[in-house]
C-alpha cells in the first residue's frame, strides 16, 4: 500500500530534476533559436507540474479527488481568462498608442 | 433576576474522518484561490517584464546557476516532505519528524538563497523602485518568498505538535494539508523560474 507512494516520490523528484535541467541547459547553451528556446521552456514547464500534480500532491488520492479535479478545471478555466484577457489588451493597448 | 438558563449546548461533535475530508477540500479551495492570486502576478509580469526603464535588464540582473540552486533546493524540499507523510500514514514518528526537519532546512536554505540575491539587487540600487521590470519581479518573487516563509513556520508548528501530542488523528490531517500546501508552493516555483528568470534571460 505504501510502497508505491514512494516509488511516486522517487520517480517525482527524478523527473524534476531531469525537466528543470532541460530548459536551463536550453538557455544556457544560447545557441538555439528564440522560438525553440521559449517552446523547450513552456514544454519542460508544463509536463514538470503535471509531474508534481500525480507524483507530489497526488491529487488522484486526495479524500475528494473528483471534486478536486473538478476545481482545478474551473481555477484553469479562470486564470486563462484573467492571464489571456489581461495580456490580450494591454498589448492591444500598447499597439494602439504606439 | 434572569432566571432563563442557558439551552444545553449539544456536544462537541468527535473528530472523525469526514471532518478530515472536509478541512482538506477546503483547504484545497483556498490553494485554489492562491492559484488565481499568483495567476494574476504572472499576468503583470507578462505585461511590465520588458519595461526597464533605462535600468538593467534579466540579462544583467539574474545568474541562472544561483536560480538552478535554488529551484533544486525547493524540489528536493518538496520530495523529501514524503517522508514525513509516508511516515504519517504508516505512524512511524521518526520518519515524520525526519521528514519533517530535512524539509524545513532545505526550505530554509531557499529562502536564505533568495534573501541573499534581493539584498544583493537593493545594494547595488536595482530595488523595486528601479523600473516596472523590477516592481513587477519583487511582487511576484517576493509574494511566493512569503508563502514559502509562512510554510517554514507552519512546519516549525508541527514539528512541536507531533512532539507534543504525538501522532494523533488531527496532527495526522493537519500534516496533509501542510504537504498540500507545501507542493503546491512548488508547483508555483516551476511557473516563475520559467516565465520569470529563463525566458527573460533568452
Amino acid at each position: 500500500m505504501e510502497a508505491p507512494r514512494i516509488r511516486a516520490y522517487v520517480f517525482g523528484f527524478i523527473a524534476s530534476v531531469l525537466l528543470t535541467v532541460i530548459p536551463f541547459g536550453l538557455v544556457m547553451a544560447s545557441r538555439f533559436p528564440r522560438i525553440a528556446v521559449v517552446a523547450g521552456i513552456a514544454a519542460a514547464g508544463t509536463v514538470q507540474v503535471l509531474v508534481h500534480l500525480r507524483c507530489f500532491l497526488a491529487v488522484h488520492t486526495l479524500s475528494d479527488a473528483r471534486w478536486n479535479i473538478l476545481f482545478l478545471i474551473l481555477t484553469a478555466l479562470i486564470i486563462i481568462l484573467f492571464v489571456g484577457g489581461s495580456l490580450w489588451i494591454m498589448y492591444d493597448l500598447n499597439y494602439r498608442m504606439m | 433576576m434572569n432566571t432563563i438558563t442557558a439551552p444545553a449546548r449539544p456536544a462537541e461533535a468527535p473528530f472523525h474522518y469526514d471532518s478530515a475530508a472536509n478541512r482538506e477540500f477546503g483547504f484545497w479551495l483556498y490553494i485554489m484561490s492562491d492559484l488565481i492570486l499568483f495567476a494574476v502576478l504572472f499576468a503583470t509580469f507578462a505585461v511590465l517584464g520588458r519595461a526597464y526603464a533605462g535600468g538593467p535588464g534579466a540579462r544583467q540582473l539574474f545568474s541562472l546557476p544561483y536560480v538552478f540552486a535554488e529551484t533544486i533546493l525547493l524540489v528536493l524540499s518538496s520530495a523529501v516532505y514524503g517522508i514525513a507523510s509516508s511516515g504519517a500514514r504508516t505512524n512511524r514518528i521518526f520518519a515524520v519528524m525526519a521528514g519533517l526537519g530535512l524539509a524545513f532546512l532545505l526550505g530554509l536554505g531557499f529562502i536564505f538563497m533568495e534573501t541573499k540575491e534581493f539584498y544583493q539587487l537593493i545594494v547595488d540600487g536595482n530595488g523595486p523602485a528601479r523600473s516596472a521590470f523590477l516592481s513587477a519581479y519583487f511582487t511576484i518573487v517576493g509574494t511566493h518568498g512569503v508563502h514559502v516563509l509562512l510554510g517554514l513556520i507552519f512546519m516549525a508548528v508541527m514539528i512541536g505538535q507531533v512532539l507534543a501530542k504525538g501522532l494523533t488523528a488531527m496532527v495526522a490531517s493537519r500534516l496533509k494539508r501542510l504537504g498540500m500546501f507545501w507542493h503546491f508552493l512548488d508547483i508555483v516555483w516551476i511557473g516563475i523560474f520559467s516565465f520569470v528568470y529563463l525566458i527573460q534571460v533568452i
